[in-house]
């Protein structure tokens, strides 16, 4: 199985469209939204939600008045600023570290399990999809992808589908983590500006880190040239792929805005055809990469 | 006066609107960028950098020589960043979230305090404009407490602009709270209207005012109109799609110095937010006074 993840690291540059275009090419696929505290595929993807669950992660402390003794150690204690001068605590502000709870003389906090959103398995027409809505203003966002790619994962094998297409997280922190971990190759979708090709640095260093395979694709290079130029040259310098550009058109948005995917959009051929182009030429180069594996199953008869 | 600039949705024009805002205004101003994910507003705004500090987390180590293995420190850790074995006692300083539990309960004096470099902040100025950025390391999972120590360098009586992280989870939470006002920067289609909703329901539970910047707002639809006066939100701007602002913004310049209606547009947005303020004040007196 072969799970290729969409970043962006800068958010706008067409990473959720280019998710909804390469699931349009396929139906041997399971699709997985991980950028789970802003998810968008499933307004290009319109889901049958078959199942929903909660996601509990973590706790959060809240103090039971009648016990309190107002002896101020909590206070001291939190380092998160969470519990105020009038010994209340901030559900947004507490971090759930539970040291409050364990240490608190009088045993007066409570630490009730946290819900931080909801997940759900579902079916589209270019196959199943996985997603999430955290809770607002909630945490545990890495934990959340974490889950849900797990899901993708087991979903893909049980149905004896090949691959996952995961549209990840923005920026470089837990979340876009916690979308690494384990996947086959990362496909970058940038912008040629000064912040596109700045933050398409970091995500890249990052994806570096976890020694996956990176694939490069300018999206609205004719509104600055010289800069996605420039990007490609940074590809060839680092030895990333290059997978072409990709010209600036509303069509995107067009086609968002008919709840459809570009492919289904049909005003324009040639974004087609660098989109079909670039999934043919991405499933080549992975397939190459990691050569099918023995599956669990044969693994575990070899054994002895 | 602290304002926020924020967008459920990344890539509407939070950068873009705090960065020409500062230098529209002319006067004393800070801006502080708190997208330490992926930091943009320097390259924007150009400012001389006078001070790089390393922003540092406390995490424990073990000292083998003390620890009796009682596993206290791992009961506590929420986060599962200690593991104690019959004779051994590992600590993950990845894991930590350094609130400091563990050193709390160890009675043999077994913790030792070290340090994780999450990363950077660099000071800067530019005219009258003071700046402040945090660099996340890369490799680095925990975004908000370098975003408080970002925002720890507030000077308190100029006015602050903050340039948040995108989305609606814990980090845009720490670079939002404590702010006076919350600008929302959207645009009008499908994935900006539902990424909208998501934040407005984010500012709301910090209970802070809020208004909307539209960019882009002769693309799409007129689904975030339509949301936003249901909503009764405030529109305090709206920028139709222009190529040259665009091609502006690929190659690194503030539209207030290469297209000057900007100014007047920044200015006006001003106005609207000062406005509001003076609104919600008038409205908190009238209803104390009530
Ligand atoms: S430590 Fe416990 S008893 Fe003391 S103020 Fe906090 S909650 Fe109350
Ligand atoms: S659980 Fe931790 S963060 Fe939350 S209030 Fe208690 S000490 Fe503070
Ligand atoms: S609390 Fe102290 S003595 Fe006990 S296991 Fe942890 S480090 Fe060792
Ligand atoms: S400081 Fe807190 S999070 Fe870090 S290891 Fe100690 S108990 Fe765990």
């Amino acid at each position: 199985m072969h799970e290729l993840v969409v970043l962006s690291g800068k958010g706008g540059t067409g990473k959720t469209s280019l998710v909804g275009a390469l699931a349009a090419l396929g139906r041997q696929q399971v699709l997985c939204d991980a950028d789970v505290d802003a998810a968008d595929l499933h307004l290009l993807l319109d889901p049958d939600i078959l199942e929903r669950h909660d996601f509990y992660a973590g706790h959060r402390a809240v103090i039971r008045e009648d016990s309190c003794l107002r002896c101020g150690e909590c206070l001291d204690w939190c380092r998160f600023q969470a519990i105020s001068a009038d010994f209340q605590i901030n559900p947004l502000l507490c971090e759930g570290c539970g040291v409050c709870w364990t240490l608190c003389p009088a045993k007066a906090i409570d630490f009730p399990e946290n819900l931080c959103g909801q997940w759900f398995s579902s079916e589209t027409r270019f196959g199943p999809l996985v997603h999430a809505r955290l809770g607002v203003a909630a945490e545990n966002s890495g934990k959340l992808v974490a889950l849900i790619r797990q899901e993708a994962r087991q979903l893909a094998e049980a149905r004896g589908l090949d691959w996952i297409i995961t549209d990840g997280p923005p920026g470089i922190g837990c979340p876009v983590i916690a979308s690494l971990g384990d996947a086959s190759a990362v496909l970058m979708i940038t912008e040629p500006s000064i912040s596109g090709q700045h933050d398409l640095e970091r995500i890249a260093a990052l994806v570096d880190h976890f020694r996956l395979p990176s694939f490069i694709l300018v999206n609205k290079a004719d509104l600055h040239w010289p800069m996605a130029r420039a990007i490609r040259k940074f590809c060839d310098v680092k030895g990333y792929h290059f997978m072409g550009y990709l010209p600036y058109t509303r069509d995107f948005i067009q086609a968002q805005v008919e709840g459809k995917t570009i492919l289904e959009y049909d005003s324009n051929n040639q974004i087609k055809q660098v989109v079909a182009g670039l999934w043919k030429k991405l499933r080549q180069e992975i397939h190459q990469l990691n050569p099918p594996e023995p599956s669990k199953a044969t693994a575990r008869a070899a054994r002895p | 006066m602290i304002i926020s600039i924020a967008s459920g949705k990344g890539g509407t024009g939070k950068t873009t609107i705090a960065t020409n805002l500062a230098v529209a205004l002319g006067e004393p101003v800070q801006l502080l960028d708190c997208d330490v994910e992926e930091p943009n507003a320097h390259l924007f705004l150009n400012p001389v950098m006078y001070r790089s500090l390393d922003v540092h987390l406390e995490v424990p180590e073990i000292d083998p020589a003390r620890c009796t293995y009682c596993g206290k420190c791992r009961e506590i850790c929420q986060f599962n960043a200690i593991a104690i074995l019959p004779n051994a006692a590992l600590t993950f300083p990845e894991l930590c979230h350094s609130c400091g539990g563990c050193f709390l309960v160890c009675t043999e004096k077994a913790m030792i305090s070290k340090n994780r470099l999450i990363g950077v902040i660099e000071t800067g100025a530019r005219g009258p404009i003071r700046f402040v950025h945090g660099r996340l390391r890369v490799g680095e999972a925990l975004a908000p407490p370098l975003i408080r120590r970002v925002k720890a360098e507030t000077d308190n009586g100029v006015l602050t602009i903050i340039d948040a992280p995108p989305g609606t989870s814990c980090p845009v939470l720490a670079a939002v709270w404590g702010s006076d006002l919350v600008l929302l920067v959207t645009e009008p289609t499908p994935f900006g209207l539902n990424d909208l909703e998501l934040a407005v329901a984010a500012v709301r539970e910090m209970e802070l005012p809020l208004g909307l910047v539209i960019n882009r707002a002769d693309v799409g639809d007129r689904r975030v109109h339509d949301y936003a006066a249901r909503e009764k939100i405030p529109i305090f701007l709206e920028i139709p799609f222009d190529r040259e602002v665009a091609e502006t913004y690929a190659r690194g310049e503030l539209m207030v110095e290469k297209m000057p209606e900007w100014r007047g547009l920044m200015l006006s947005l001003f106005e609207r937010i000062q406005a509001e303020l003076e609104g919600g004040r008038l409205r908190k007196a009238a209803a104390g006074s009530r």
